[in-house]
């Protein structure tokens, strides 16, 4: 069943406003729609191939797949990541981003020019130069998994420079956004199936607890539920 | 440029606007509000389930400042060179209709009347040596008693829910025990505790000391205002702090002022104006009105008034005096001047406790007012004599209701990873099982912490940015670690499995990466003596009497309690104090 998505967020919209919805709506039939909706895989805008194959990896070591669940690929991070480019936040609008660009010591904050786009341009080009040099020509993404946290762990630590970014902050700009696409809404391409929220517990947008502001450390019953009425 | 005329500007739709706007409008003035964001309504923007976003609301700062346009600069010490607060993390200034008021928590405390004359009190129980070389320790010059009815009025309008200790001298509840003597009950009673606010108030009972249900501008029942407009019961949603409240729960102007002001025709509302600098006469003793930029047209307008009400921002308030000249600006050198002097903040640390497996927290289950304190270590509740420091923080388990992607992206805590391996079952126990303790606290004053014009960065208009100069010091230091080592006996009392501490270490740096708070202070403050103060006990300026200057940028020390209800008292006395006195004769209410 597949419905123009404005149409459905629309009905769904206001159902949401009704006890009925939340009571006995058999709701599972709008998850199924928005997978089936997925099913295609995801065509990059702003990144190209070669920084997306990156990007994938590297949410995956970040958030990975495991007993507990899908990781951060499964889950759309990457195409969260790539979504968020296209905005206010992705081109550094939100940002003071007037010169001199100065030297400042780190708690002092953000002072380079470059918005989110760029740190990611920059930057994963560079990773993946320093991955070919230092592991047999291989990109970032062509290593194993354990070679990859291990690059990760070292940019983590690392003032080292990939393009004009210090390898830490590039770690921090992909751990950060990581981890907003495994817990945000899944309208942003996120929390697909609402596992993230399914993880930790948090039931999304129900946003009302009066029953349940003190049941003496019990935990709470239901599941996630999204903006657009998907639950998990 | 176009030029206009109204009774009396007031600059900035927060709190202090809203109301100084509603007093004049109620006295006869036609007052016009100028407010550099955009228009904000919760019935538009509050809506549920839209506004209950993390990710737009505050991951991406839906309701904040967008510093694009307009930031601070920030050094620690004076000998460096300040750079720009580049993005929002540290401090949270709100920009639009209801400011900090829409996008605030509404713990709605009152003051500790000793803080209100802490010099005082300092140097009458531990003599003048007490206080540390280069601590700026003042008094405000108004006791608890004469605001005692601007506090009341203020939870009238809010829909305060809380529990009293004393009204009119007499036990009449079992709130607070240290908190001040009230004429009247709360408007609604006190929020219910969430289960970790429970857990805590047993366990400092236990360990001996005197937990509370905090005051909250978050309604407990339905409630109406003394202004006619209406609240709905708060369903602990947990969306309160960076958001606005769909339920209509939380106190805002939004909510609780502007829907009885708008209706009023001597009122004006224009936003997207950015007052650039309030005019002043040729000798700089009267303001004449203010010149604003229409940001919509990008045209200059001048608007002509009798009467300036500063009233945005806590440090938007100290730009815009420094930008118009109004008084001397602080010098930290000479030591003389008062415009940026006595800048504060708050020192804020957060200890977690983890429970046993059993023991669910639902931290996602919260209201950003609520939750259970103890005034033990604050204000001078305790002997400060054998500690040697000024200052105290109440301690509280105020559980808001905690996102996922903001407790992602904090970590589980204590020595857990941060990312990859280990890190999803060290997410699962500290977001299902642990809860947290703050120390929020005090912040004194120093010679060397102020405020300033930036000689190199600008705002897109072309102005200088404000620069704050500002680090930790070790009286705070110090009395932080004191109040923390004193949640330790709570947290094994509840019962923690383990815990982690926070707390400030000897010489730490502030650090303008990590959220804190967004209780900044000081900057103008009210007080005696014009050489010390930027404005008198009626929060009028000192150097050009038709300006008043409403905020936290008037207290001389930051405060160990939440700063709205201070800011919302303040400026119900100082519209008292316009509207019976200044109105009738216009000019200085304190001779200097």
């Amino acid at each position: 069943m597949k419905m123009p998505s404005s149409t459905r967020r629309r009905f769904i919209g206001g159902l949401l406003g009704s006890a009925s919805f939340w009571l006995y709506s058999d709701h599972k039939v709008w998850a199924d729609a928005l997978v089936a909706g997925n099913a295609s895989p995801y065509a990059p805008r702003f990144f190209n191939q070669e920084e997306w194959r990156f990007l994938n990896a590297a949410c995956e070591r970040i958030y990975p797949t495991d007993a507990h669940g899908p990781g951060a690929r499964g889950l759309g991070a990457p195409e969260f990541i790539d979504r968020q480019m296209d905005t206010a936040y992705g081109r550094g609008e939100l940002w003071y981003m007037s010169g001199p660009f100065v030297t400042a010591p780190a708690n002092l904050g953000y002072q380079l020019s470059l918005p989110p786009r760029d740190v990611y341009r920059q930057g994963i080009a560079a990773a993946d130069a320093y991955t070919r040099a230092h592991h047999d020509g291989l990109s970032f993404a062509d290593l194993e998994a354990t070679e990859q946290t291990a690059v990760l762990k070292e940019f983590e630590h690392s003032d080292m420079a990939l393009g004009a970014v210090p390898a830490h902050l590039l770690f921090e700009q992909l751990r950060q956004n990581t981890l907003e696409g495994v817990f945000s809404d899944p309208l942003y391409g996120g929390n697909k199936g609402l596992a993230g929220w399914t993880l930790l517990g948090f039931p999304g947008a129900r946003a009302d607890f009066m029953d349940w502001v003190n049941q003496e450390g019990a935990a709470y019953p239901f599941g996630p539920v999204s903006i657009s009425g998907e639950t998990a | 440029m176009t030029t206009k005329k109204t009774d009396a500007i007031v600059i900035g739709a927060g709190w202090a606007g809203s109301i100084l706007a509603k007093e004049l409008t109620e006295a006869g003035l036609s007052v016009t509000i100028l407010e550099r964001g955009e228009d904000r309504a919760t019935a538009v923007e509050g809506d549920y389930p839209t506004s209950i976003d993390e990710l737009r609301g505050a991951i991406r700062h839906r309701l904040f400042q967008n510093l694009s346009q307009s930031t601070v600069t920030i050094r620690n010490t004076i000998d460096q060179t300040a750079v720009p607060y580049r993005r929002l993390a540290a401090f949270l200034p709100g920009e639009g209709v209801g400011g900090a008021g829409l996008h605030w928590s509404g713990v709605h405390f009152r003051v500790a009347p000793d803080d209100l004359a802490l010099r005082t009190n300092v140097v009458a129980r531990y003599g003048k040596s007490f206080i540390p070389e280069g601590m700026n320790l003042q008094d405000y010059d108004v006791t608890y008693e004469e605001l005692e009815p601007f506090f009341d009025k203020a939870e009238k309008v809010f829909g305060t829910s809380g529990e009293p200790y004393t009204i009119k001298g007499k036990v009449a509840g079992t709130g607070n025990p240290f908190a001040p003597d009230r004429s009247d009950a709360f408007p609604l009673p006190a929020m219910r505790d969430v289960y970790s606010a429970s857990l805590f108030k047993k366990a400092a009972a236990n360990v001996g000391y005197h937990p509370y249900s905090l005051p909250a501008a978050n309604a407990s029942a339905q409630y109406t205002n003394p202004y006619g407009v209406q609240m709905g019961p708060c369903n602990f949603c947990g969306y309160c702090s960076g958001y606005d409240c769909y339920m209509y729960s939380k106190a805002s102007p939004n909510v609780n002022i502007l829907p009885a002001l708008r209706q009023d025709p001597k009122f004006t509302l224009i936003t997207k104006a950015h007052v650039l600098k309030v005019d002043l006469d040729s000798d700089g003793k009267k303001a004449t009105g203010v010149t604003y930029l229409d940001l919509r047209t990008n045209q200059q307008v001048q608007l002509q008034a009798d009467l300036v009400i500063i009233s945005a921002f806590q440090f938007h308030n100290v730009h815009l005096m420094l930008l118009s000249g109004i008084g001397e600006p602080y010098d930290p050198v000479k030591n003389t001047g008062t415009i940026g002097r006595n800048f504060v903040y708050q020192t804020i640390t957060t200890s977690r406790a983890w429970l046993p497996s059993k023991q669910y927290t639902n931290l996602f289950v919260g209201a950003g007012g609520a939750g259970v304190a103890i005034d033990d270590f604050n204000s001078m509740n305790f002997d400060h004599g054998p500690l040697g420091f000024v200052g105290g923080s109440p301690v509280w388990v105020n559980q808001a209701g905690v996102k996922p992607i903001a407790a992602a992206i904090g970590g589980p805590g204590g020595k857990a990873p941060t990312w990859g391996e280990g890190y999803k079952d060290a997410m699962v126990e500290t977001y299902r099982h642990s809860l947290t303790i703050d120390a929020h606290g005090s912040n004194m004053a120093y010679r060397d912490i102020y405020l300033d014009l930036d000689p190199t960065y600008k705002n897109a208009y072309g102005q200088p940015l404000l620069r704050m100069t500002f680090t930790w010091k070790d009286n705070d230091i110090r009395m932080n670690q004191y109040v923390v080592s004193k949640i330790e006996p709570i947290m094994k009392e509840m019962g923690a499995t383990r815990y982690a501490l926070g707390q400030l270490h000897a010489n730490d740096v502030f650090d303008t990466r990590r959220y804190q708070t967004t209780h900044l202070g000081g900057g103008a403050v009210m007080g005696a003596d014009p050489k010390t103060s930027a404005i008198n006990r009626y929060l009028q300026s000192w150097d050009v009497s038709n300006v008043f200057v409403i905020g936290a940028s008037a207290f001389p020390q930051g405060m160990g309690y939440n700063p709205t209800g201070m800011v919302a008292a303040l400026a119900y006395w100082a519209a008292y104090h316009i509207r019976t006195t200044y109105l009738k004769n216009p000019g200085p209410m304190v001779q200097a």
